[in-house]
């Protein structure tokens, strides 16, 4: 191949790296956004949903698609809900101290990590698509797949725009981000948002990790990157901006697919990795992260 | 009258681990010559997150930066291993300028995302230039690299006993240079910065030029404790910069008690007793860890010689 269609195909695969980091990064941010904490066991809500959702396509069986369906359906639940409960036992009681909450979110990280080896395994497994398509490109074919995980993507993405934007609930959320003690005057239950918001981060990291599982396959360690990257999204997007989320996400996630494709991957991470990091040196409210105070 | 208490306890702690290396069994004899070691990197992360409130995840680079700065001028340059300590600690002061100059620049959440991204830069360094550094498998530094003589004296350090003494002697160096550099005027202006950076900035302190020197002082020591890993143990290795090295000293210092002493020591000796004796049971020492951490931040937020300051010995340094 030449040059030409190798970039093409490498900014495609980049494509589905940051459809799949906007969702995870949505998740986090929101969490960092609202709750003003740092969820460092964020990856590893990622890295159940894959398990869970080898776990119900497996108990399923049947046509691949069936399994699938379920697994995008009950594996953000369960997530979900642990999420929701780790909330409620351990960091409301922590009344949302940043460092408090990282020390408890990253023991958190290792309780997951280690149930998921316990109980999963140290095997990768895959969760077969729900279709195999290969659409035809002018130089190659390619998976329809993964052209089907870039527009799920971005549709769950506009639901989430949607919700915080529309209906009563982002309000609500929203209300919350700005003031907490002024919602909390107003009526709002601002400490069951909390757990809503919470859970609600960590179910869009259990559904990105669900659209992934076809593509890469299910391990305990699978949250790591995830968990870096959207750190590094969060950050240059700028605090709780959707729209800087979205943005950042789109460059990682190409230059992460183009620089790996032609220069070796761990130079592509070490180089992102300490750009972002000065990023947050020289601006702290990151590229877009005026909206909030 | 305090001042002589804490003298006392210090010593005491520091002649009760002499005996120990007389009666110990040869397993626990290694164990705790490696705790030593690891209770001054802990030391070293508590210096700064205890002391001046800093919370970094980042610093395994430190400790990574002195076990590179030691194995690798000595593998590849031939340098002896008192040299090879001095460059690792040399290694790891000079990080700390560069780390602390940029880093410092922001604060709270921001400083810790920064230090863990910095730290991860290090770590995928050290696997990018494989080819000095083998990357995952590390570098072995076999015993006659170890071992050097010193005033018509030979040492080897792979020894065991010698091994022992030289933790020994390192671990108590650095816990005085903590209990003199907490009672000097560094120190306090350390924990007035940890308690209200404002008002000491009001007063008339150089925060920053402060802050700076705590980085410094803190990423020495773990520097320091890397290097003595690296000759005493033999073993370099890129695990050792992975955020996991970053996060455990910051779960010994909390266990012990931040902002004591010996709280660092009492925490890694818990900690490493905890998960060797439950590996024997059970594989899932990640599992006892991240409960520990759970359980510390909700029920003991001030460790066990924190919470023994607070209830009984006001006097502990």
């Amino acid at each position: 191949m030449s040059f030409g269609p190798h970039l093409f195909l490498a900014s495609l695969e980049g494509l589905v790296t940051a459809a799949v980091l906007a969702l995870t990064a949505l998740g986090l941010s929101l969490v960092f956004g609202v709750m003003r904490i740092v969820n460092v066991a964020h990856g590893e809500f990622f890295m159940l949903g894959a398990v869970i959702a080898w776990w119900v396509a497996s108990l399923l069986g049947g046509h691949p698609a069936v399994g699938f369906l379920a697994a995008l359906i009950i594996s953000p639940l369960i997530v979900g809900a642990i999420a929701f409960a780790a909330e409620r036992l351990v960091l409301r009681r922590l009344e949302y101290n940043p460092e408090a909450t990282i020390v408890a979110t990253i023991g958190l990280l290792y309780i997951l990590q280690q149930l998921a080896l316990s109980l999963y395994g140290a095997d990768a497994r895959p969760v077969e698509a729900p279709f195999n398509y290969r659409v035809l490109l002018p130089w190659f074919g390619y998976s329809g797949y993964k052209l089907a995980v870039i527009a799920a993507s971005a549709l769950l993405i506009l639901a989430t725009w949607l919700v915080l934007t529309r209906t009563r609930i982002g309000l609500v959320m929203r209300a919350t981000q700005y003031d907490r003690e002024t919602a909390q005057a107003f009526g709002i239950p601002v400490d069951r948002v909390y757990g809503g918001v919470f859970a609600l981060g960590a179910m869009l990291a259990a559904v990105a990790a669900v659209l992934i599982v076809p593509i890469q396959q299910a391990h305990y360690l699978m949250g790591r990157d995830p968990l870096l990257l959207s750190f590094i999204v969060v950050i240059i997007g700028g605090l709780g901006s959707l729209r800087g989320t979205l943005i950042a996400a789109l460059l990682i996630g190409l230059s992460d697919g183009i620089i790996s494709v032609f220069f070796s991957p761990t130079l592509a991470k070490m180089i992102a990795t300490l750009l972002v990091a000065l990023v947050l040196v020289f601006r702290p409210t990151g590229l877009f992260g005026t909206a909030v105070k | 009258m305090s001042g002589s208490k804490s003298l006392a306890l210090h010593a005491g702690a520091i002649a009760l681990l002499f005996a120990l290396n007389f009666v110990l069994p040869e397993y626990h004899h290694g164990v705790f010559a490696r705790v030593m070691v690891l209770a001054v990197f802990a030391m070293g992360y508590n210096f700064l997150f205890g002391y001046a409130g800093l919370l970094s995840l980042g610093h395994a680079m430190f400790f990574a930066a002195g076990m590179y700065g030691a194995g690798l001028t000595m593998l590849h340059l031939g340098w002896s291993a008192p040299v090879g300590f001095v460059a690792g600690v040399a290694s790891g002061a000079v990080l700390a300028v560069g780390i602390g100059l940029l880093a410092l620049r922001t604060t709270g959440v921001a400083f810790m995302i920064v230090t863990m991204m910095f730290a991860q830069v290090i770590y995928l360094t050290i696997l990018y230039f494989s080819q000095w550094t083998r990357g995952d498998e590390g570098l072995v530094l076999d015993r006659q690299l170890r071992s050097f003589d010193i005033g018509g004296l030979h040492v080897d350090l792979a020894d065991p006993a010698t091994r022992y003494m030289t933790a020994l002697l390192l671990f108590s160096v650095v816990l005085l240079i903590t209990l003199r550099f907490v009672s000097a005027p560094f120190g306090r202006v350390l924990v007035a910065i940890r308690e209200n950076e404002m008002r000491t900035t009001m007063l008339g302190y150089d925060v920053f030029a402060n802050k700076l020197g705590a980085v410094i002082v803190s990423g020495a020591i773990c520097a320091a404790a890397g290097a003595a890993y690296a000759l005493l143990f033999g073993h370099v290795g890129a695990t050792f910069a992975s955020v996991q090295y970053s996060i455990l000293p910051l779960l010994w210092v909390l266990l012990g008690g931040a902002a004591t002493t010996l709280g660092p020591i009492v925490g890694t000796l818990f900690m490493y007793y905890v998960v060797d004796i439950t590996s024997g049971y059970t594989s899932a020492y990640l599992l006892i860890v991240g409960v520990a951490l759970i359980g510390l931040v909700l029920f003991f937020p001030k460790g066990v010689l924190g919470t023994a300051r607070d209830r009984w010995a006001r006097w502990l340094p």
